[in-house]
Parts: structure tokens; sequence; C-alpha cells
């Protein structure tokens, strides 16, 4: 069954990488709803989140395929994780004087905000969960939507340490065994 | 001390173990081309179209297990090195291309033989970099080499502008590697590997699918103990031919749409499939839906995400194939699948491989197994793509790893003439055949000249039979003879390759081959043979698009055959 996954990597800031990762979901097809990159608190560092649709299968090809290429330094689908999950869009909106106040309510409703004032038009931000964002964009469109932007989603999972968290006593380094490793503490693979 | 960017990449080649550059010059590589005549460990062979470097590279690295390199200039140098570096993407051969660039401040600026190479290659490569900064240039070299041979092995890139050969500074080697999101999984889980122990101890009916990851990692004892151990019989993939003698009684020839009818009801009735080192490739597996119905499956690969891309797996094992399968043959009982071998070996006499036809004229399933006689199976043949192709895998015994080099996945015509010269040079104590369509000869006959001035011996068999004879075959089976676009104009080959200063010979009569075979080889330096084989001769079996594979159309007319 089809659904919406959640996917987060950490990965090293070089030329190139979106590049990289941008064709190769492109080329092997896979249905990508939004790609949001950013750094994180470590230098040299991005964390990237993508969402992605598709049955289980699918979603374990993206993560592996994402996991292959260099600059990926570790993946995880943090889906199940009931994650923290927001985005932001910007959405510049007509408003005549008979509109304004109904405008201003549904601003209200949603915790939005409004950031700059025309004679014409508001420009409005909001945060979010994706629905939630869709549904306002439903709402405002009878206004007559003039502009918008959206980031795309980014997500933390709750809690104690997540799966991309680096840990202070264990450096990113290459991980390339020497020998078998042992039995406890492995992956599924 | 003070060296130039020039000297740096020549020296950390050398430490990187390279001995052979197939390269072609160009403006930006002047500066490298005033410096690799210095370090005389580096033998740089001229080729005569930069594709020709890159196939030549990948031969190079198929038969020696080495990195391979090309070489090749910016813009329409570095484009034309994609054919051959998508090729060794495809069947996992570990190539360095490395490629100038115009100067770093004329980047981006359309320059002259400006292109963007290091985004070309994106999709095609394992790593690529343009390196901007000389003091990048020695680590660059140390991670390409190293991405490229540890793990899954695979094309890398190195895109070096002009002004970085020429730039000087202090330089220090160092091996060290540092990219930390690089991580192969070289030892399968422990408690996986027990997992398969357990089907492959209780399956009725084992197969072993053998691919070309045995061959990479060189596991040709480990996979020979298993399969002699559990008593498994052994199918390879097309590129995993010679990866398991093909003599051994548990050998039962290689899968797929050209592939031999007893190996395909081989794995479309087992129980359990033990796929090491291959990727269920479309061309072995046939209909996807309906293959294997009944088989548990075990995929063995040093690739995680080639594990449950085509073919759902009942237990992965990520993993160096050697390492695993020494894990693997610890816990495997001795059997006996007698019931299972008999069952085989009766398809192997319903659907006999290398029958022979009665035929007056050439045909050129007759010159492979002349060649086979004549060579006594040891010698490397390297193919191009389409029917001779598929005969030289069908009609020859392949005993020995890496005897057969072909274009697998990327299908590359062009492939066999810079693919022979890469194999004779990477193995120059060993014969070489070149096996060539008439079709793809042309695609790159111009290597020639490099045989010629490498004074390569090669022994080149161009099978003319007019057509461009694979989508003859599918016009005339799938698209009821409505023949287009396939019927060739052919030169006279034999004046073509005397024009190059290559001695050669026509041959069509039957009773001229076995004369002309010993003359190639007895002949120092290359040789050319043109056969005028029967020209509407079809590839058999052969399993149509889609359909499962013990769907195949057999050789028509089988009274009229003779088990040669």
């Amino acid at each position: 069954m089809d659904r919406k996954h959640i996917l987060v990597a950490l990965v090293q800031d070089r030329p190139g990488v979106l590049n990289r990762i941008a064709s190769m979901l492109r080329r092997r097809n896979f249905n990508i709803e939004s790609i949001a990159v950013g750094h994180i608190e470590q230098p040299g560092l991005s964390r990237m989140t993508i969402v992605v649709e598709g049955d289980d299968a699918n979603i374990e090809q993206v993560r592996k395929q994402l996991d292959k290429v260099i600059e990926v330094i570790r993946i995880a689908d943090i889906t199940g994780e009931s994650p923290v999950a927001r985005e932001m869009a910007m959405i510049k909106v007509k408003a005549t004087p008979s509109t304004r106040s109904e405008i201003i309510q549904i601003v209200d409703i949603f915790r939005a905000n409004i950031v700059d004032v025309a004679p014409d038009s508001l420009i409005l931000v909001v945060t979010g969960t994706s629905d939630k964002v869709d549904t306002l964009i439903e709402l405002l469109r009878g206004f007559g939507i003039r502009e918008m932007s959206r980031t795309g989603t980014i997500a933390l999972p709750r809690g104690g340490p997540g799966p991309l968290t680096i840990e202070e006593n264990k450096p990113l380094r290459n991980v390339v065994e020497q020998a078998a490793p042992e039995e406890e503490n492995l992956p599924d693979w | 001390m003070i060296k130039t960017g020039a000297e740096i990449l020549c020296e950390c080649l050398i430490k990187e173990g390279v001995e052979v550059i197939f390269g072609f010059p160009g403006g930006v590589l002047l500066p490298l081309y005033d410096t690799i005549p210095r370090y005389p460990q580096l033998r740089h062979i001229l080729v005569r179209h930069e594709q020709g470097a890159a196939h030549a590279a990948d031969a190079y690295a198929r038969v020696t297990g080495k990195m391979g390199v090309c070489l090749a200039t910016s813009g329409p140098g570095a484009t034309n090195l994609v054919t051959g570096i998508a090729n060794a993407y495809l069947d996992s051969v570990p190539l360095l291309a490395i490629t100038g660039q115009v100067p770093t401040h004329f980047i981006g600026k359309d320059a002259f033989q400006e292109i963007d190479i290091t985004g070309i290659t994106v999709p095609i490569t394992k790593y690529n970099q343009l390196v901007l900064d000389i003091n990048d240039l020695a680590k660059a070299v140390r991670e390409a080499s190293y991405v490229a041979q540890v793990g899954r092995p695979g094309p890398v890139l190195l895109d070096i502008p002009r002004d970085v050969f020429q730039a000087r500074i202090e330089f220090n080697y160092s091996d060290k590697v540092d990219l930390p999101g690089f991580k192969p999984k070289l030892f399968g889980h422990p408690a996986q590997i027990k997992k398969a122990a357990d089907l492959v101890n209780s399956a009725e009916r084992p197969v072993i699918i053998a691919g070309h990851g045995i061959n990479i990692s060189k596991a040709f004892p480990e996979l020979k103990e298993l399969a002699e151990n559990a008593q498994i019989p052994v199918v390879t993939t097309f590129l995993g031919i010679g990866c398991f003698p093909e003599s051994h009684v548990l050998s039962y020839g290689w899968l797929g749409m050209h592939g031999m009818g007893y190996a395909n009801k081989a794995v479309h009735n087992a129980d359990l499939l033990l796929a090491v080192g291959m990727r269920f490739d479309d061309r072995a597996t046939g209909g996807v839906s309906t293959f294997a119905p009944h088989a548990r499956v075990v995929h063995i690969d040093v690739d995680a995400a080639e594990i449950g891309k085509n073919i759902a797996v009942d237990v992965p094992i990520v993993g160096d194939l050697r390492n695993v399968l020494q894990v693997l043959n610890k816990q495997i009982e001795r059997r006996e699948h007698i019931g299972w071998l008999s069952q085989l070996d009766e398809w192997r006499s319903q659907h006999p491989a290398m029958e022979i036809r009665h035929h007056e004229d050439i045909l050129p399933q007759y010159i492979i197994r002349q060649i086979h006689e004549a060579t006594r199976g040891d010698t490397i043949i390297v193919t191009g793509v389409g029917q001779a192709q598929m005969w030289a895998a069908q009609y020859f015994y392949y005993d020995r790893p890496n005897s057969f080099v072909s274009s697998g996945g990327l299908g590359t015509m062009g492939f066999e003439l810079p693919g022979a010269i890469g194999a004779k040079v990477g193995c120059p104590q060993e014969t070489v055949w070149c096996i060539a369509g008439d079709g793809g000869f042309q695609m790159t006959v111009q290597e020639l000249a490099t045989m010629v001035q490498e004074d390569l011996d090669i022994n080149i068999a161009v099978f003319n039979n007019g057509w461009l004879g694979m989508v003859r075959q599918w016009q005339e089976l799938i698209y009821n003879k409505r023949y287009f676009g396939t019927q060739l104009y052919n030169p006279d080959f034999v004046k073509i390759a005397e024009a190059y200063g290559i001695k050669g010979v026509k041959v069509s009569k039957k009773i001229d081959v076995r004369p002309a075979i010993h003359k190639a080889m007895e002949h120092k330096g290359p040789f050319l043979i043109e056969f005028i084989v029967e020209p509407e001769e079809n590839v058999y079996p052969f399993v149509p698009p889609g359909k499962t594979i013990v769907e195949f159309l057999e050789m028509p007319n089988p009274a009229a055959s003779v088990k040669k």
C-alpha cells in the first residue's frame, strides 16, 4: 500500500551533493513529494528531509539507494517514530476591504501570522503539518492567491537521541569493517 | 618537495598501483602529457577515440582484477568517455576516468571545450569530483581509487582543470581516506547466514545462481566448496560465465534470454535459489512475476540496494561473497540431491546446448567451436554485443574465471576491439580472441591502429552476415519479418585490416575455417579473419521478452540437427 514516508539523512556538505541525490531519485523514478536541506549544529554537515510516497518495498529501495550515495553519512526512515513534522508556507493573498477581516479570522484560527500588509493584499506565514498548510491554502484559494512559497517538510523524532544524533564520543569515521562485527548491536542486515 | 599538479597526479597513480593509462591527449591535458614521460612506470597507450580508452581500461580491469585508468581531454574528449563509463557502471568494473577541464577561471563561462562532465556522469559513476584546488588533488585520487575498488566496484571520475595540473605545492603524500559516508558492509550478518544455511540444509531442489560478484571477490574456491559439499547445481549469469568451471559435473550453464534451456528449467523448478553476486537483471529473469515460483530466495551481495530491488528475497545477506561463503560453508551439511540432479541431467539431454545443425556454409556457432578446439579453451574471449556475443557465450566452454569478457548490462556494441586491447595489455601472456559482428566491429574499428602501434598479438574474428543480426532476428520472430534498418552494406574487412597494416584472410568455405584460425594464432601481431557466415542464422534458445524463462523457443527443425 502506498503511503507517505519521511526519510531523514545526514549528508556531507560537498559540491554536487544535492545534484547527486536529486539525480538518483529522478532516474530511479521515485515519487518524491518534497526535499528540504539545511545546515546542522556540526560544521560540514547538512540534514536532508525527504518526503516520499510508495509501498514498503519502494521506500526500502529509496532508503538503500540514498544510503549508497557516498556523501550520505546516515539515513533513517522516521515515519514509524511519530516524528514532529512541520513545514512553513508564505502566502500572498488578495485582500479587499470587504474580505480582509474574514481572512484575518482564518489566519487566527490557523495560528498563522500576517507579516506584510499592502492596500490590496496580505502576506501571511503559516507553520504546521503539510495537511494543515494544505487546508489553509484551500480556504484562501477563494480570495485569490497571488503568490506562494512552501519549504517542504522538516522533521525530528520525539524524545531521546534519534537515528541521526551525533554522539560526542562517537565521531564520524569511515566504517569499512576490518573484521566480522559482534553479533549484538547489528542492524537487520 | 615542491611538485606540480601533473606530477602529483602521476605519483598518486603509481601509489595506487596503476601501470597502464589508456588515453587521448588534448589542449588542457598538455601539462600532464608533458609530465607522464618522466614516469616510465606509467605506460601510456594512445587510443584513437576516447570511448576506446574507457572500454580498454574496463576490459583491462576485468582480466587483471586491478583498477583500469582512462584519460581524456575536456569537452568532446570527456563526453566520448561516457559510453565507456556507463558500461563499467552497469557491469561493476573498477575504472578511474580522468578528464582534463578548462582552467578554473574559465569554468562556467562556456569556454572552448568546456563541458560539465561531473554533472553528466553523476548517474553513471560511483563517485566523481571536480578538483578545483591542487591541495585536494592527492586526496581526490586516493578517495576515487578507494571508492572504485572497495565494496561493489564501479567507475569514478576526476575532472582536473588545466591550471591545477600546472600549480605547484609542497607535496606530502597521505594514504588516509576520509569518507564517513562510504560504508560498504563486507561481512555478512551471522544470524542471516545461519538462516541461509538452514534453508540450504533442508532444500530438496536447490540451485546456485553465481554472478559476476564471484569474479570480483575471487570467491572461486568458496563457491566450488559450497556446490560440491552440498551437491548443489550451479547456474551462472551471463557475466558470471567462467566463475565456476563449465566442465564441472555440477555446472548447468547460464540462465536467461539466450541461456541454456536446462539452466532456465533448473531455476524455474528450484525450491531454493542461492543467488550469489548477481542482481536479477531482466535478461536473466525473464518475466519477473513468474520467475522461480516455487523457490525461497537467499540473496548474497555486497550491495544492499540490489537485494529486494527486482525480486522479493527471503534471506538477504549483505557482505563480500568470500567472507560470507567462508562462514556459510562451515554450516553446510553434506548432501546428495540425486533425484534433483538426475532431473537436471534429463532436461539437459532434452535441451542440449552446443548443438550445431548440418549446414554446408559456415555457421557462426561452428566458428566458435573451432576456436575452442584450436585454443583448447585456453584463451580470453572478448566479444561485442549481439548474436556473435551470444554464440561466443554458448558454444565455448569457459573453465577459467575472467576468460570471457563481454559487455553485459549496457550491451555496448563496439566494446570488442578496444576490449580486446585492454585484455591483451592486461594479460600479455594469454591468447586473446576478439569476437566481432560486422556491425559492432565498425563502431570502434579505428582501434585497429592502436593494436598495430602497440604491436598487440590479438586474433580478430569478424562474423560477416550482412545484418545487424540480433535486431534482424527480433524483426523476424517478433515483427513478422518486417526487416528495416538492419541490412548492412559492408566494406571488405580484410582490405580494411590491410590498410591498417594488419594481416587478414577472408574465409567463406567451411573447410577453410580451421586453417585460418590456426594461421591467426601462429601469426605474431594482430590478425583478422573475416568469416562470411550464414546470413539469417538465429540465436537459440530465445525467451521472448516478458515471457517466463522456461517459455524458450528452440532451434526449429531439430531433426536436421546433430550433436557436435
